[in-house]
């Protein structure tokens, strides 16, 4: 078992002027399961293959333990990674797949057959040892490619979007052994992912990266309660955090035809006008406050979502808001919103960093 | 004929097919909707079969008769022609030629077109690279045949005689004396297979490095991390991969190499022991005029080719269902 640290690490590829990662510092404890999440392109994938040993760092480190591995071959770091695509040999059988490794590094046959046969029980694959990946269903060969990794016994575990290419239902199910199964191995594991509810759900910190730059680290809570800036406010959530443009008055922030108190230190900084955040659930129907007229109810049994524009001068600003859902406002209405206290997010309008406030 | 009529009957025979095309067409709008389109198939598959059957299959028959007939087609003799083929000191000659060409043109071709194109796979100036190997695949086997005839030209050692053949202008840089190449056998076979080898080569090349640039990157990176190195890559993960190009390669080649006639006849006409069936066969009935013989062994040759495209087929089948 391993710590992995990333050392101000940057990758910028050949004939780019960007680096796709920019010298990203990140410690990842040892048996942590860490989430590396952001949009597509954000960098993500690279910083993984960077420290597979797929991608050059172009500057800084990288570490595994104490070990520097920045240049070490990636079949030296002892690492295993599962593919988005799982990358099984077509042409072997699934015992074959999950022992190939074993068998390059010279490992006694009775040995490569006794490791695969326990992981094979652990991910049940014990009645298709013998099949070829073709014959396997897509679920079957996520857990071959899982199991191939689980037979190295490596030091850090590298997951790059492995369900991605599973249908809904068994996302959700793999995604909950994948976690479990971690926690009982206790392998270090990295895991990439477009979606933020994997992120949130799976791991025990979560890493979010937008266009090559570390954005935030936090556990999935905090991260969910205290976003940092304004991306990571509107990535992590679903239905994403009601970000609005709203101008900045006498004691606090003008919400609609109220005012929402904010502390003057926390204002003394902006200009005229602040982004406020506030999650759909943290909204509250009343009589004063931001008027939205509704454009979409959509019922989901106990809550409704409510789907709305807020006028505001020239400017029409989408609002999501989550209301009882036995008596949702019509779709045509305005209705008034005030947030929750203490649920609420300021950032900079400019620089979009989190502006901290006591309240 | 001047140039007028030749463009005149081709114009004439352009029209006549688009007659014939129109006709079939016409056939198949009018009488297919009935039968759930079987009337469609038919009219389309219908000339096919009219034409096969008179070009193809008659031919074959006839051709399989006439191997059981004697010399000038008159008596039957049985399988007297087939019994020469495989005991007759000069037939066993033709077929151990042609043993040689079928297993040396298609196994030394694959190699060299998979060596290649594993070496210039990713490498800098590779369009240019492969398009060297490529390029005597576009040149006829009687051209390349020719090209080698000067490649393998003897000059007798006497006076001021200069070698113009390319290898022995090399042996004697050497220091070494000019050689009478295609006169030695089995060398001079060897020697015409050299000329195959490098028109296949390319071919082989070209499949086989498409098949090496479909294998996913992602398998290529999982075999990195699993250790391998650069033998265990090729041995484990890339030949493996690409096991069905490199029989469709060896057996293209292979049928290539069974019917091969134009290198034999332009380079020493089938002499000094380098006859091939297909050349035996052309030399039997139009030289020897042994038309028995020469069908006997054209039968043999289309008996050899079967088991090829049999194997083929069946292989391109079961890749496909896996």
């Amino acid at each position: 078992m391993a710590t992995v640290t990333y050392d101000k690490a940057t990758r910028l590829y050949p004939g780019g002027d960007k680096p796709a990662v920019d010298a990203l510092d990140l410690h990842i404890e040892d048996g942590e399961f860490l989430v590396l999440v952001g949009p597509s392109g954000c960098g993500k994938s690279t910083s993984l293959r960077m420290l597979a040993g797929l991608e050059d760092v172009n500057g800084g480190r990288i570490l595994i333990g104490d070990r520097d591995v920045t240049t070490v071959p990636p079949k030296d770091r002892d690492i295993a990674m599962v593919f988005q695509n799982y990358a099984l040999y077509p042409h072997m059988t699934v015992a074959d797949n999950m022992g190939f490794a074993l068998k390059i590094a010279g490992t006694p046959k009775d040995e490569i057959k006794r490791r695969v046969q326990e992981a094979a029980k652990i991910l049940d694959l014990e009645d298709y040892l013998a099949r070829k990946p073709k014959a396997l269903s897509g679920g079957q060969r996520q857990r071959v490619a899982m199991g191939r990794a689980i037979v190295r016994q490596p030091q850090v575990f590298l997951m790059d979007e492995p369900l991605s290419n599973l249908d809904a239902k068994l996302r959700v199910q793999t995604r909950t052994q994948i976690a479990s199964l971690q926690r009982r191995l206790g392998v270090t594991t990295v895991y990439v992912t477009h979606d933020q509810v994997e992120a949130m759900t799976m791991g025990d910190r979560v890493a979010v990266l937008k266009d090559g730059i570390l954005q935030q680290v936090d556990t999935p809570r905090r991260m969910y309660d205290h976003p940092n800036n304004v991306f990571v406010a509107g990535f992590i959530g679903s239905p994403a955090m009601n970000l609005l443009t709203l101008p900045v008055t006498e004691g606090g922030v003008l919400f609609g035809d109220s005012i929402h108190p904010v502390e003057r230190a926390a204002l003394a900084a902006t200009g005229k006008n602040i982004t406020l955040g506030v999650r759909p659930e943290d909204m509250e129907l009343a009589e004063h406050g931001l008027p939205v007229s509704v454009d979409v109810v959509e019922e989901l049994g106990a809550d409704a979502y409510i789907y709305g524009t807020l006028r505001q001068g020239e400017s029409d600003m989408p609002v999501i808001a989550r209301v009882d859902g036995r008596q949702p406002p019509a779709k045509g209405s305005t209705v008034h919103f005030q947030p929750k206290r203490g649920h609420v997010h300021l950032f900079d309008d400019n620089s979009g960093l989190r502006i901290e406030t006591t309240a | 004929m001047t140039s007028a009529e030749k463009f005149l009957s081709m114009l004439i025979a352009l029209v006549a097919f688009a007659a014939v095309i129109a006709v079939i067409l016409f056939l198949a709008r009018t009488f297919g909707e009935r039968n759930g389109g079987r009337g469609t198939a038919w009219a389309f598959m219908a000339p096919v079969v009219l034409l096969l059957s008179v070009g193809l299959v008659f031919p074959a028959l006839m051709t399989v008769y006439q191997s059981f007939l004697d010399a000038r087609g008159d008596n039957f003799v049985g399988l007297a022609n087939y019994a020469t083929i495989f005991t007759s000191p000069d037939q066993l000659t033709v077929l151990r030629n042609t043993v040689l060409w079928v297993v040396l043109t298609p196994f030394v071709s694959t190699a060299i077109g998979l060596i290649y194109a594993l070496l210039v796979n990713g490498a800098r100036l590779e369009a240019p690279a492969k398009a060297l190997i490529f390029l005597p695949m576009a040149i006829s086997f009687v051209g390349a045949a020719i090209i080698w005839k000067f490649v393998y030209e003897f000059r007798p050692l006497q006076g001021n005689v200069q070698q113009i053949g390319l290898v022995n202008q090399i042996i004697v840089w050497l220091g070494g004396e000019p050689v009478q190449l295609l006169i030695e056998s089995p060398l001079n076979t060897v020697l015409l297979i050299v000329i195959l080898i490098w028109i296949q080569a390319g071919f082989a090349m070209t499949v086989l490095s498409a098949a090496i640039k479909a294998i996913p990157d992602e398998i290529i990176e999982a075999a990195r991390l699993d250790g391998v190195g650069v033998v265990q890559m090729f041995r484990f993960v890339t030949l493996p991969t690409i096991r069905p190009a490199v029989v469709v390669v060896l057996t293209t080649i292979g049928i290539a190499t069974l019917k091969i006639f134009d290198i034999v006849q332009v380079m020493t006409g089938g002499q000094f022991n380098t006859s091939v069936i297909a050349n035996e066969f052309y030399s039997q009935t139009f030289r020897s005029d042994n038309q028995g013989l020469g069908a006997a062994l054209a039968v043999l040759l289309f008996l050899l080719v079967i088991p090829i495209v049999a194997y083929n087929v069946r292989h391109l089948r079961s890749s496909e269902a896996r």
